[in-house]
């Protein structure tokens, strides 16, 4: 369903990606991992149009994105940081990305979830960062979109926030959608994803499974496997 | 498009810097009539402030509004909107609201003066549009500087270069080049040079169009003579809608070609 060839980026002299390829076909929970400055985020904004490589082709249900912008209708992105016009009103906010876009479920059961009802006449300036981060998670999981991009989603989220979150990502999964995560919380990524993508100066350093990592590395868990992976000598 | 414009100007219009920006025409307003106790005096005083405070404000709130809105415009872009139409969409919202503040702020004293009686309102409605040209002209410069320039601290070192050579400096150079060079005739030099220059062409717009010679300057003595009133009135407001074209098409194409 998504298929990345050959995908190149430079910034400067920064070689930000480097003739990535991927494939992603079946649905499921994907990490993409790697260090600050490994080209997670360059990945992830190439695939949504906002950062335009300089050679590679990128193909979402066999369609390529490059210089196109209604296949974004099948792609509901959580950026990292919530940070919204800040005079608008939480209800304001929630209409306009409702019109840009077909396919919202659920806003209310979301509302209600995260008990968002006292923030809805509220305008945005006066939300707490958590309050924010619930709201950046309402308005990507009210979309119904095949593609789920979430970009650091448990930054700023207590406890019980966090477990919904989870929730709702595998709830998604279950509905047969593809669900890409960046994230910095290995704990998170332990529990959810499925497979892993592994990048490190802009290539693929490593695909698979967190098992297969584990066994080859020979780590006992994720972290310390991901240690290796980055202090091995080939890295 | 419409989306875009619509939230945008919800959301400037409600910021405190609108609030600031329209009481402070409203106070300016009110308190020129009181002083020149006159309508067609506070309408001179008026221009020469609108002609340097609205590329001002234009261009510091284009720039501002631009850093302070990334993070937003990113979620805008992976929504399925075209690039145009976000970033035409802000443009237009933030003109907007600069221009309604200006138009209302200086619309209310001028209204209860009793301006619909009074033979100067074409006048005054002229100078209104002038000033919004004028928001939308520098809002426009102030994007494509944003746009271009990663860096917060260049963006707004830029803008406030620009506005200040436009503002300031460019009379002073036009006006040592025409000393230096006062041997030569220099009318199609001074032309040239004014058209280049949005403010300068404001000053000579309203001043044709108020009809006062003491005012015109040298470039407007020139534009003038050249074109006469009514022809030198009409080139420079097309020149000034030229001056919005441009760069609000320059905010697209450069936004097409931009990494966020």
């Amino acid at each position: 369903m998504i298929d990345i060839k050959d995908l190149q980026k430079r910034f400067g002299k920064l070689k930000a990606l480097d003739s990535i390829n991927v494939s992603i076909q079946n649905d499921g929970i994907f990490a993409v991992l790697g260090p600050n400055g490994s080209g997670k985020t360059t990945l992830i904004k190439c695939i949504l149009g906002m950062v335009i490589p300089d050679a590679g082709s990128i193909r979402i249900n066999d369609q390529e994105i490059l210089g196109q912008w209604a296949y974004r209708e099948k792609i509901s992105y959580m950026p990292q940081i919530a940070n919204f016009p800040p005079n608008l009103k939480v209800f304001e906010l929630i209409r306009m990305i409702k019109s840009f876009r077909t396919g919202i479920t659920n806003v209310d059961e979301l509302i209600a979830l995260f008990q968002l009802e006292a923030s809805l006449e509220k305008k945005i300036s006066h939300l707490s960062g958590g309050t924010k981060q619930k709201v950046n998670i309402l308005l990507t999981f009210m979309i119904d979109a095949p593609l789920i991009i979430l970009d650091e989603p448990t930054t700023g989220l207590d406890p019980v926030a966090l477990m919904k979150l989870k929730q709702l990502i595998l709830d998604e999964k279950k509905r047969g959608k593809i669900i890409l995560i960046t994230s910095h919380s290995m704990a998170f990524v332990n529990a959810i994803s499925d497979d892993i993508v592994f990048l490190l100066e802009g290539k693929i350093y490593f695909r698979g499974s967190i098992t297969e990592l584990k066994e080859k590395t020979k780590q006992p868990d994720l972290e310390q496997a991901i240690v290796k992976l980055l202090t091995s000598p080939h890295a | 498009m419409l989306k875009i414009l619509k939230y945008s100007f919800i959301d400037l219009i409600r910021s405190h810097w609108s609030y600031v920006y329209f009481l402070f025409y409203l106070i300016l307003g009110f308190v020129l009539l009181f002083i020149n106790n006159d309508l067609s005096k506070a309408i001179i005083t008026l221009m020469n402030i609108i002609i340097v405070l609205t590329p001002l404000i234009g261009t510091l709130l284009g720039v501002m509004y631009y850093y302070h809105s990334r993070e937003f415009t990113e979620l805008l872009l992976a929504q399925p909107l075209k690039r145009s139409t976000i970033f035409f969409g802000q443009y237009l919202g933030l003109s907007i609201s600069l221009t309604f503040s200006l138009v209302v702020g200086l619309g209310i004293p001028f209204l209860a003066y009793g301006l619909i009686q009074s033979t100067v309102i074409f006048n005054f409605i002229s100078l209104l549009l002038i000033g919004s040209l004028l928001s939308f002209i520098f809002t426009a410069l102030a994007l494509n500087i944003a746009i271009a320039n990663d860096d917060r601290i260049k963006g707004f070192g830029y803008s406030i270069l620009l506005w200040l050579f436009m503002a300031v400096i460019y009379d002073g150079l036009f006006l040592v080049s025409l000393v230096s060079f006062s041997d030569y005739p220099l009318e199609k030099f001074a032309l040239g040079v004014t058209v280049f220059n949005p403010i300068d062409l404001s000053r000579i717009y309203i001043v044709l169009k108020l009809d006062i010679a003491a005012l015109l300057g040298y470039t407007g003595a020139v534009f003038n003579s050249f074109f006469g009133t009514s022809y030198g009135k009409i080139l420079s407001f097309l020149l000034l809608v030229l001056w919005v074209i441009i760069p609000s098409i320059r905010i697209i194409t450069s936004s097409n070609k931009k990494d966020f």
